[in-house]
């Protein structure tokens, strides 16, 4: 009988690619700012445009993450989910025309409150409706994306009409609140005001939602509700509960980044939900559909990516969000990063 | 001959059966049942859209893969017709090249985003395919050099399908039943006649064994890949053929109008129409297609009216005349597509063989 070898055991230190992996498309973000100044070369411009990309990439990330979440959590795809993107920009648009005192005076606090009042009326707005259209639209379809894709679609459409009989067919322009018009001028490079806000209000809102889900018991549920949601239902959470739950607060989402997206714009149209559908779908499917991390740094490059080559070749603009998509669909088929469900 | 000629598909019911025959007799006979610019104008059109709806049922019904891009596969081949007729001059040839080369670029393109979205997931082609489609909406508006922009390209088809070609002086006079015979008359039976045989090989397909895998993978994906079918072979397969035929339809449709345009053939209106169009005639039978696009294009061309006059009618009324207006009609339409898909998702067809 031999003696058992010896306990050998070798700790192989991971090599640097695979210890850099699993980071990887957090790190996309700053290589991508990086590539930008290198095709650029000019810090004043590149910070411009850097501010502007992240703001917008806060703004499709805010009209972006109830989608995403919705999908994760209970597989459902809504194809719907611009309506309230729409709804979100015109009741919160109505709400600051009504607070013309608050929005004409040039103090910045007046304005952020009538901001902040917009978007409560957005809030309240698209939460309700998305209470609505989660029990008429969607409950009757579960679990058959067919049928899903094709009642959403027809809920869009539905919505889109029902804004054109409530206010008109016209396109709705409208200024700034007042302390919020113009740039300031920050290491030569001029940056808008409002455009700082939509950043603030992204990180806020990443902030809130990484915390809600990483560190309360409602988060802890989602998040087990996603990675397998039988198992849930069987330690005796009401999922459908809690779902509906998040598709009210994904559509309250929308609609604030409804409000963010239309006072970026200046101008609001019945159609701009469906316009911003194209966005919304390329950040889901490229942050990994039911991925929240996924979809804020998806959001981020595209919004930095297309404001760099609005710069440097505007006619690319159009196709360079599709060739982002189908560089990193290359790389990981799934998205950047994929959601693991438990089956 | 007939059972052989519809691939042994036949309707399965008899009212069906009448109601088929009713639309085919119609469309065949159109210009001498109801002459008048305006009807005739409507025959090729749904001679067209049976194609088209018919095209996208081999993908939605058979396959079960929802597509948002096959607007852009319709004016790929339709701009396909109208460049090739403007550079290379009015001729057949011209046609001939310009279909051919629209609905390859049209497959071609099918395979690639099929090729990218398909093999992760179904739904993700939905996506994608929303995304291409109005990023090549916006590009085609941008490109007027190319495109002619919104104004789109208005060109010259082959004289003997324009109204100033006349034929038959000498047997008939230049009339028959009354019918002057021109061109016009001919390029509806190039519409016609096209439209007939793009529906016949359609239904050749899918009542092929490929058509039957189709269908075992929209029952069950995972069962039929364990029998040993490449679900992603068959699916991009399918997007492919189905794309090439709605590029032909769009050429049919571009020789039918001597115009194309972003509005006419790319818009995400018509996009949502076809799907009004398979999901009000009946998913996962072409016949469905007939039924659902005939229905469809004689009420959006005398539906509307209608509802105009029911406005009128409701004037004084608090909310109802804007809501009963004819620029309301899509509301209606959304509406009545998310009932249809509730209560009604076999369709028509689906309902009427149920009795049979």
């Amino acid at each position: 009988m031999t003696a058992a070898p010896e306990h050998a055991p070798t700790m192989a230190r991971l090599s640097l690619r695979d210890r850099v992996a699993p980071h990887m498309p957090v790190l996309l973000v700053p290589l991508l700012a990086l590539a930008g100044f290198v095709a650029i070369m000019n810090p004043a411009s590149w910070l411009t445009l850097t501010v502007s990309g992240l703001a917008m990439g806060m703004m499709i990330f805010l009209m972006a993450s109830g989608m995403t979440l919705v999908f994760g959590l209970m597989d459902v795809i809504n194809f719907g989910h611009g309506a309230f993107v729409s709804v979100g920009a015109f009741v919160g648009i109505t709400v600051m025309l009504g607070l013309g005192h608050m929005t004409a005076a040039p103090s910045l606090m007046l304005n952020l409150g009538a901001i902040l009042l917009a978007v409560i009326g957005a809030i309240l707005a698209t939460g309700a409706m998305g209470w609505a259209f989660e029990k008429v639209i969607v409950a009757p379809v579960y679990g058959n994306h067919l049928k899903q894709i094709l009642v959403t679609m027809g809920g869009l459409i539905v919505v889109e009409q029902l804004i054109i009989v409530a206010w008109g067919p016209e396109e709705i322009y409208f200024n700034r609140p007042e302390a919020l018009k113009g740039a300031i001028t920050f290491a030569g490079a001029a940056i808008e005001k409002y455009r700082l806000v939509a950043v603030a209000m992204g990180l806020v809102v990443f902030a809130v939602m990484r915390w809600v889900l990483r560190r309360t018991k409602i988060g802890l549920i989602v998040r087990a509700g996603v990675e397998n949601g039988e198992m849930v239902e069987a330690l005796g959470y009401r999922l459908k509960l809690v779902f509906v739950g998040v598709f009210i607060a994904g559509s309250a989402l929308a609609g604030l980044g409804g409000v963010m997206w239309a006072l970026y714009q200046e101008v609001i149209t019945a159609h701009m939900g469906n316009h911003a559908m194209i966005l919304i779908f390329i950040v889901v499917i490229i942050g990994g559909l039911g991925s929240v991390e996924g979809c804020f740094i998806g959001a981020l490059l595209v919004g930095l990516m297309q404001n760099y080559i609005a710069f440097l070749e505007p006619k690319a603009a159009l196709i360079s969000n599709i060739a982002l998509m189908v560089t990193i669909l290359m790389w990981r088929p799934m998205g950047m990063i994929p959601v693991v469900k438990a089956k | 001959m007939i059972r052989s000629l519809l691939s042994g598909d036949t309707p399965r019911s008899l009212p069906l059966a009448l109601i088929l025959g009713g639309i085919l007799l119609c469309l065949a006979l159109a210009p001498f049942l109801f002459p008048g610019v305006r009807t005739v104008d409507t025959a090729a059109r749904i001679c067209i859209f049976i194609v088209l709806v018919a095209s996208y049922d081999l993908l939605l019904g058979y396959g079960g893969i929802v597509s948002f891009a096959h607007t852009m596969f319709f004016g790929i081949g339709a701009y396909g017709v109208a460049l090739a007729s403007t550079h290379m001059g009015r001729g057949f040839d011209a046609i001939a090249i310009g279909a051919l080369s629209g609905a390859v670029l049209a497959a071609a393109l099918a395979l690639v985003i099929g090729l990218f979205s398909l093999r992760v997931r179904a739904i993700f082609f939905a996506m994608i395919t929303l995304a291409v489609a109005s990023a090549v909406a916006v590009l085609v508006s941008q490109l007027s050099g190319l495109t002619g922009g919104e104004d789109g390209l208005t060109f010259k088809t082959p004289r003997e399908l324009g109204p100033a070609f006349k034929f038959g002086k000498e047997a008939f006079d230049g009339k028959l039943f009354g019918v002057k015979l021109n061109g016009k008359l001919l390029a509806y039976y190039f519409v016609f006649f096209g439209a007939a045989l793009l529906f016949l090989a359609m239904l050749r397909v899918v009542n092929s064994p490929f058509g039957r895998v189709l269908q075992a993978i929209r029952e069950n994906d995972f069962r039929s890949e364990s029998i040993g079918y490449r679900v992603v072979y068959y699916r991009v397969a399918a997007t492919c053929l189905s794309a090439a035929i709605a590029a032909l339809a769009g050429s049919l449709y571009a020789v039918w109008l001597r115009y194309v345009g972003p509005d006419t053939v790319l818009s995400m209106e018509i996009m949502i129409d076809i799907l009004l169009m398979v999901v009000i005639g009946g998913m996962g039978t072409l016949y469905g297609a007939m039924i659902g696009a005939t229905l469809f294009v004689l009420a959006q061309n005398y539906l509307q009216n209608l509802m105009g006059a029911a406005s009128h009618l409701v004037e004084g009324l608090p909310l109802l005349p804007e809501l009963l207006s004819a620029d309301r009609w899509l509301l209606w339409l959304g509406v009545l597509f998310i009932l249809s898909v509730y209560f009604f998702p076999t369709g028509v067809v689906g309902r009427l063989r149920e009795k049979a």
